[in-house]
């Protein structure tokens, strides 16, 4: 059934661009699984999150200056004499690490659900490119205000490409214009982080597309059968979706207001000095597990690569998970090793932002190891012994058996 | 108290305290002490008559070789000057200006949209004067320090004779709570060095408090905007998750 | 019955608690929205940015000079005695924005003319003892300014503006 009305205009403009008829299919027609719980959230809470960097960032844009002798005074400009400026700078600096942490949330929930799994596998893909995308967006953005942690992590970070056999330094010169990082590399990556979050736009579209050819996984892992098991998007999800956007816009209020240099680094409120590094240089909390990965591979060139395969292995997860069930709720060993994981996850993150020594150094690489483990051995090797939980039949009869045992708690 | 636990909730929501700073990792630094400023908390306002005690301190000790270069003499008014008395600040100093009609740079007092100019005209004529050590622009050093105006006060008022053993080599000084112990800003405050307008007692510790008080508000001067703003904010934002809740169940409950 | 068909009556089931959530939701989004909006606006310091001070000794009657004030030209024109006269001479009722000479120049200063160069039509720069009147003639349009500033001919809807300025001595004008 296609979208009906008898408005002559919509119908007009409808049959020509047929945006409505878009909409109408998107959020009334297409099933979502009725199941599908608080876990779920995270992907409309991303596209706020991508809509608001995009427009406070070129907001922000109007007002910065990208050079190396103006971009520290022009962000100062922007905090002391714009109007609500610094309400728009701590939104975009702030809103990058909420940013992060939905994205991370809602891959742990396609981690734990099996969300990657056949036929899903190019949403999973696609996702994993946008968080490649997304790194590079927000490792560029850090260093638009030209303090001291924005010039030595774009040295660092660049650094990174010189471990490459032979192409490596000219790649290095290529990325900076220059001889170390200047004024060419402050406007280049002005230039690109401006420029990426219209290609993750665009993926997120790619994304969205893939996701509804085969729709929504859920919390049960097991395809919608009848209409009984789905749901229409409005109203039912478009309300809980605006309250995770309340919930999650509280969060976020409470660092902007409150705590809006919580998450970042008071070395970054010192103007890049080119002659004097840091005592102590650490990336943004959204990278640590990944720089405790680097550092814990004792070689330079192993290291980088470590620290690309720690993503590169998200790519073809769907082909080394060999269980046959979806849900981690059905799958009692996995469900175990998810937390681990998860965990490792946090060590990963917490070694990265200590000094790579001693202790940390150990944990650091006994993290690593597990980490590659886990999806190289265990993924593999738990579906041949795993022995899942038989599955419900369809996802009516499982909530509605969940509905009655909780009956009460429903009335109340 | 609440904005204290609100601060460890943060800490706690984002994992383990992931931006462990310089001071720590150096091991040997005194953690600066802390105060109970005014203007902490989820209300706190600026003590204006503290800052405009510390920019006295400013003005007459600190600005011989720091700078404050994002400070214009207008925004003395946002901390209790009034617009006669941020002008007549203003007219103390001359700024450059120019060129004028021959081509020539020429000085003028100031006035209420100037900057506060910099003791030096540049980082290495600055380095030059005081033994090749940079004296920092203050503007936002409260933000630029780990511990912010707690060690900026720790540091000023924390100079001491007992050096625990360290060797500082001639032309620093040694200070705990500075990281690598022996910095090159002799100690900048002394008992009475200066004579406070409002006549309160010119200590050490006064005057380092009210400096770093002082400094907040420089390097962060919308903070009460933003605490303000940010309460009725959070106040909507809470509300409103609430109501979207109860429709949320109410609009769920068709389906049964 | 499936958990669709009770979706597509429930859309039209709207009660007070639905709408007042909606209502927030709504006045949070056109809150958000003004922060965005007000950035656009002049920021602290370009509203500060006070007056300009300039040095008039060396003008001689029958000369014009440009100085800059807040980004935009200020005209500063010494007259000839026969300019003022052409100036005062004029019927007010000939004028489209009447307006006598002596309330364009400071009291007992009618030999210095102080303008905002700045064409009332659409924001082109006159220029000087040119035009119909030998005042200005702005030449995006063609709008004739006479020896007070005063729009004689052409588009423009009214006067050149007469910025805020003081003499603060006789060779020293303070213009904003």
């Amino acid at each position: 059934m296609s979208f009906q009305t008898d408005n002559k205009l919509i119908k007009w403009f409808d049959d020509r661009l047929p945006l409505v008829t878009v909409m109408h299919h998107t959020f009334v027609q297409h099933p979502y699984p009725r199941n599908l719980n608080f876990a779920y959230q995270f992907g409309s809470i991303l596209g706020v999150m991508l809509t608001l960097q995009i427009v406070t960032g070129i907001v922000l844009a109007m007002h910065y200056t990208a050079h190396t002798s103006m971009a520290f005074d022009s962000v100062e400009h922007i905090m002391r004499d714009v109007n609500y400026g610094w309400l728009l700078r701590y939104m975009h600096a702030n809103g990058a690490s909420m940013f992060f942490i939905a994205v991370y949330l809602h891959m742990f929930r396609g981690l734990y659900y099996g969300s990657y799994k056949a036929p899903r596998e190019m949403i999973w893909m696609i996702g994993v490119v946008i968080l490649l995308v997304m790194m590079a967006t927000g490792f560029m953005g850090y260093v638009l205000p030209w303090g001291q942690m924005s010039f030595w992590g774009a040295t660092v970070i660049t650094n990174l490409f010189s471990a490459l056999p032979i192409v490596g330094d000219p790649i290095v010169t290529w990325l900076w214009g220059g001889f170390a990082v200047d004024n060419p590399t402050l406007n280049r990556f002005f230039s690109l982080h401006y420029l990426l979050p219209f290609v993750i736009f665009g993926l997120v579209f790619l994304h969205l597309v893939a996701l509804h050819q085969k729709g929504s996984t859920n919390p049960l892992g097991i395809e919608i059968k009848g209409p009984a098991d789905y749901i229409s998007f409005h109203p039912y999800f478009t309300v809980k979706d605006f309250f995770g956007f309340a919930v999650f816009g509280t969060v976020f209020a409470v660092f902007v207001f409150w705590f809006p240099n919580y998450l970042g680094h008071a070395d970054n409120y010192i103007p890049a000095d080119p002659l004097v590094t840091p005592a102590h240089i650490v990336p943004e909390w959204y990278f640590l597990p990944f720089y405790a990965i680097l550092r814990a591979v004792p070689d330079k060139l192993m290291g980088v690569l470590a620290m690309f395969a720690a993503i590169g292995v998200l790519f073809i997860l769907p082909w080394l998970d060999r269980s046959r069930v979806r849900s981690a709720a059905f799958r009692p060993q996995y469900k175990w090793f998810f937390w681990i994981f998860a965990l490792d996850c946090v060590v990963l993150g917490y070694v990265g932002s200590q000094p790579a020594e001693g202790l940390m150094l150990v944990i650091s690489r006994i993290a690593t190891i597990y980490y590659f483990a886990h999806f190289l051995i265990l993924m593999p090797v738990l579906g041949w012994f795993e022995r899942p939980k038989p599955l419900p039949t369809s996802i009516a009869e499982a909530v509605l058996a969940g509905k009655t045992s909780t009956s009460e708690g429903e009335k109340a | 108290m609440v904005y204290r636990s609100i601060k460890v909730l943060a800490a706690a929501l984002v994992g383990l305290g992931l931006t462990t700073g310089a001071a720590l990792a150096a091991g040997e630094v005194k953690p600066p002490r802390t105060v109970d400023w005014h203007h902490s908390g989820p209300f706190g306002t600026y003590d204006r008559a503290q800052v405009q005690r510390g920019f006295q301190v400013y003005k007459e000790v600190c600005a011989s070789c720091h700078g404050l270069k994002y400070i214009a003499y207008r925004n003395l008014m946002e901390i209790g000057f009034s617009e006669d008395q941020a002008k007549a600040i203003a007219g103390e100093y001359t700024v450059e200006d120019g060129p004028d009609a021959s081509g020539d740079m020429f000085e003028r007092p100031a006035r209420l949209s100037d900057k506060i100019p910099s003791p030096f005209p540049n980082a290495n004529a600055a380095k030059a004067s005081n033994g090749g050590a940079y004296p920092i622009d203050l503007s936002l050093a409260a933000k630029a320090r780990v511990g912010g105006e707690d060690y900026l006060y720790s540091l000023l008022s924390g100079y001491t004779d007992d050096t625990h053993g360290h060797e500082c080599s001639t032309g620093t000084y040694y200070n705990p709570y500075f990281p690598g112990s022996c910095l090159a800003m002799p100690p900048p405050l002394l008992d009475d060095l200066i004579e406070y307008v409002d006549g309160t007692p010119a200590t050490t510790e006064q005057m380092s408090k009210d400096v770093s008080a002082f400094l907040t508000w420089t390097a962060e001067p919308k903070m009460e905007e933003r605490k303000q703003m940010g309460f009725k904010v959070i106040v909507f934002l809470i509300i409103m998750a609430g109501l979207l809740y109860a429709a949320k169940r109410r609009i769920w409950a068709r389906l049964h | 019955m499936s958990a669709a068909s009770h979706g597509e009556d429930g859309v039209e089931r709207r009660d007070f608690l639905v709408i007042t959530a909606g209502a927030f939701v709504g006045v949070g989004a056109v809150g958000l929205v003004w922060p965005f909006v007000d950035q656009m606006n002049p920021s602290a310091d370009v509203l500060a940015l006070s007056s300009t001070e300039v040095d008039i000794s060396a003008i001689e009657p029958g000369q014009s000079i440009t100085v800059s004030w807040r980004g935009k030209p200020v005209f500063i024109r010494r007259r000839t005695e026969a300019e003022i006269e052409a100036a005062t001479a004029v019927d007010l009722s000939d004028l489209p924005d009447p307006e006598t000479d002596d309330v364009r120049h400071k009291e007992g200063k009618a030999e210095w003319l102080v303008l905002v160069g700045i064409c009332t039509h659409l924001g082109c720069v006159p220029l000087g003892f040119q035009g119909e009147y030998d005042g200005w003639f702005c030449p995006c349009h063609g709008s004739h300014y006479d020896t007070s500033g005063r729009i004689r001919k052409g588009p423009a809807p009214t006067n050149l503006e007469v910025p805020e300025y003081d003499f603060v001595t006789d060779t020293q004008i303070k213009i904003g």
